[in-house]
């Protein structure tokens, strides 16, 4: 069973005019060079190892840890690794205004969680109310939460029944097997 | 409030309330892999579910249309593996010879009006086409499906495209869908639903329905529906589901997230120019590129009006001399119409190449790929830099690429 609550610190990607980077795609992500990998360790040195500025990002990041993206995160290609690479680091939580259709699906799949904010987060990053380093106190069902660091409370859209369900038991595979009885 | 054609679909598909930006669990009325993604579905199934049956046999089905039949001694393994599979657990597989599987589907009135269906094939939306809700999916949720009959699914947002006045007479249908696709870029459908409306777009026949909702990927769309249908058409997609499809429409209320207009009128021949399907221009403004090759067919353009077309350009001509033109029928029940009305022969006495029914002209695996240097003319749906391999791949109609041929150089039938 998956924790429904998260407290993690936040990795912000911005550009290097600290501007929330958009249309992040699965080859920034993970690399098609790196589709051989089938290690799940090894899958994480990879992570973010194409994005302009964090290529760095797998040797800072910490099990917990909160990833927020601009909008359109995970676009591209279907492959799962660009999922993967987040589980092996054990990042707790991705959020972004909007993701990938295919990047979605195989996040909620895996039972990594993912919130969206379509018009909360990119305000947040952008009046700088969320910075990398500050501490996110989050409840995935209700997307309900509060930024520790600034005292700041914020709401991001609620997670679907479905994606909670999937969630909570760990993967879609995992679901299947509660629901065929 | 009233409801769009996709709320309906997925509406009479589950117990939840189908409304637009809600996920709900879908039941799946067809579930399908291809000899892509086929076999790691096995091997899915195989290490999740061991010897458990697949939630319904009559409902699962293997269509092969990638390489058949296998000419990679991987695609070959990949194919045995879903036939042994599918012998254990009694599914039927539409094997090497029947051609592009969600054609098949539709012929066989497995897709008709109104159902659900996933796949491993990113392009299953041209179900659209007969009003049904197709989709492409990755192994994890087609193992899944293959299991449970049901995928969870986002009711996505519907935009309205009112399509108005007449194209050109040298235009077709795909001539209609790439000016579309000019207009609308990879932005205005992206995540969305599309319903088309306009006499161009009412009028189109069964195969010019097919080549538009084929497009919708490329548009970045879920899925593309095109309301009513003429009497004609009608007639053509009953026949296929033995009456039991019924034309879908949408609610007088539906909520739209946006309604774009569209003036086609006097439009004249499109050409997708290398390297994205939305890099449309008037075939006008192409028409010093040489040409070294032709491809006609795929799942956006091989039905039996796509070669009669060709047809008509190519009688009583020879291609250019030094430039090679591959016919590859979008399925077996096309190929058999092809010789039964006399065109294979007027192809073949052109100089054409042609092919046994599948996936050509798109990926690895079957006929249509290009050396580095090569110019090649099709009226497939994509032209990604590498996805045919290192030549240049311009989309056009069957009129237009026959004629391409011919001139050996990127023409229309008028210059003939």
């Amino acid at each position: 069973m998956k924790a429904m609550n998260i407290t993690g610190r936040i990795w912000v990607l911005t550009d290097s005019r600290g501007r929330l980077i958009e249309d992040i795609d699965t080859d920034q992500i993970y690399h098609n060079a790196f589709l051989h990998i089938t290690d799940l360790e090894e899958m994480g040195r990879h992570a973010l190892g194409n994005l302009e500025g964090w290529k760095d990002f797998s040797s800072k990041v910490k099990a917990g840890d909160i990833v927020v993206a601009g909008r359109n995160f995970g676009a591209g290609s279907s492959r799962q690794q660009a999922v993967d690479c987040f589980l092996a680091l054990k990042v707790a939580l991705i959020i972004a205004p909007s993701f990938g259709a295919i990047y979605f699906r195989n996040a909620v799949n895996s039972a990594l969680p993912l919130l969206r904010g379509e018009g909360t987060v990119s305000k947040l990053a952008e009046k700088k109310e969320w910075r990398s380093g500050d501490v996110l106190n989050i409840d995935l069902g209700s997307g309900k939460g509060v930024n520790q660091t600034r005292r700041k409370e914020f709401q991001l859209e609620p997670m679907s029944r479905v994606q909670k369900d999937i969630l909570e038991a760990g993967g879609l595979f995992a679901y299947g097997r509660k629901i065929i009885e | 409030m009233g409801k769009t054609v996709i709320e309906k679909i997925i509406g009479s598909h589950t117990r939840e309330n189908a409304e637009a930006g809600s996920i709900v669990w879908m039941d799946l009325d067809i579930r399908s892999a291809r000899d892509f993604g086929g076999p790691n579905v096995v091997k899915n199934f195989t290490r999740e579910y061991g010897d458990d049956p697949v939630q319904d046999r009559d409902k699962t089905f293997f269509t092969f249309d990638l390489c058949v039949p296998a000419c990679s001694l991987k695609y070959a393994d990949n194919q045995q593996i879903c036939r042994s599979f599918a012998r254990k657990k009694g599914i039927h597989v539409y094997d090497v010879d029947e051609g592009i599987g969600s054609h098949v589907l539709m012929e066989k009135g497995h897709a008709a009006g109104g159902t659900t269906v996933v796949g491993t094939d990113s392009h299953l939306n041209i179900l659209g086409a007969v009003d049904c809700f197709g989709q492409g999916m990755g192994d994890v949720d087609i193992t899944f499906a293959f299991r449970t009959g049901r995928s969870w699914f986002e009711v996505p947002e519907t935009i309205r495209v009112e399509v108005s006045g007449t194209p050109g007479e040298d235009c077709s249908a795909k001539d209609l869908t790439l000016f579309l696709l000019k207009k609308l870029g990879t932005r205005e459908a992206a995540l969305k639903a599309v319903e088309f409306t306009g006499d161009a777009v009412f009028n189109l026949s069964l195969a010019g329905r097919i080549t538009l909702c084929s497009m919708i990927t490329e548009m970045a769309g879920i899925v593309g529906f095109i309301p009513g249908a003429s009497e004609k058409t009608r007639k053509e997609i009953s026949r296929w589901s033995g009456g039991k499809w019924s034309p879908l429409e949408p609610d007088p209320k539906a909520a739209y997230s946006n309604v774009i207009r569209i003036d086609v009128d006097g439009m004249t021949p499109q050409i997708a120019a290398p390297f994205h399907p939305h890099n449309v221009k008037d075939a006008e403004e192409l028409k010093e590129i040489e040409v070294d090759s032709g491809f006609i067919g795929s799942c956006t353009n091989g039905r039996l009006e796509d070669f009669r077309a060709a047809a008509r350009i190519l009688k009583g001509r020879r291609l250019k001399s030094g430039v090679n033109l591959k016919i590859v029928p979008a399925t077996r029940s096309v190929y058999s119409g092809l010789l039964e009305e006399g065109i294979l022969s007027g192809l073949f006495e052109s100089g054409a190449v042609i092919d046994n029914p599948g996936c050509g002209g798109c990926a690895e695996g079957h006929v249509g790929l290009t050396g580095e240097g090569e110019v090649q003319i099709s009226t497939g749906n994509r032209n990604f830099e590498g996805k045919q391999g290192k030549g240049r791949t311009y989309l056009a109609s069957p009129e237009v690429v026959a004629a391409s041929c011919v001139l050996g150089r990127i023409g229309v039938p008028g210059e003939l």
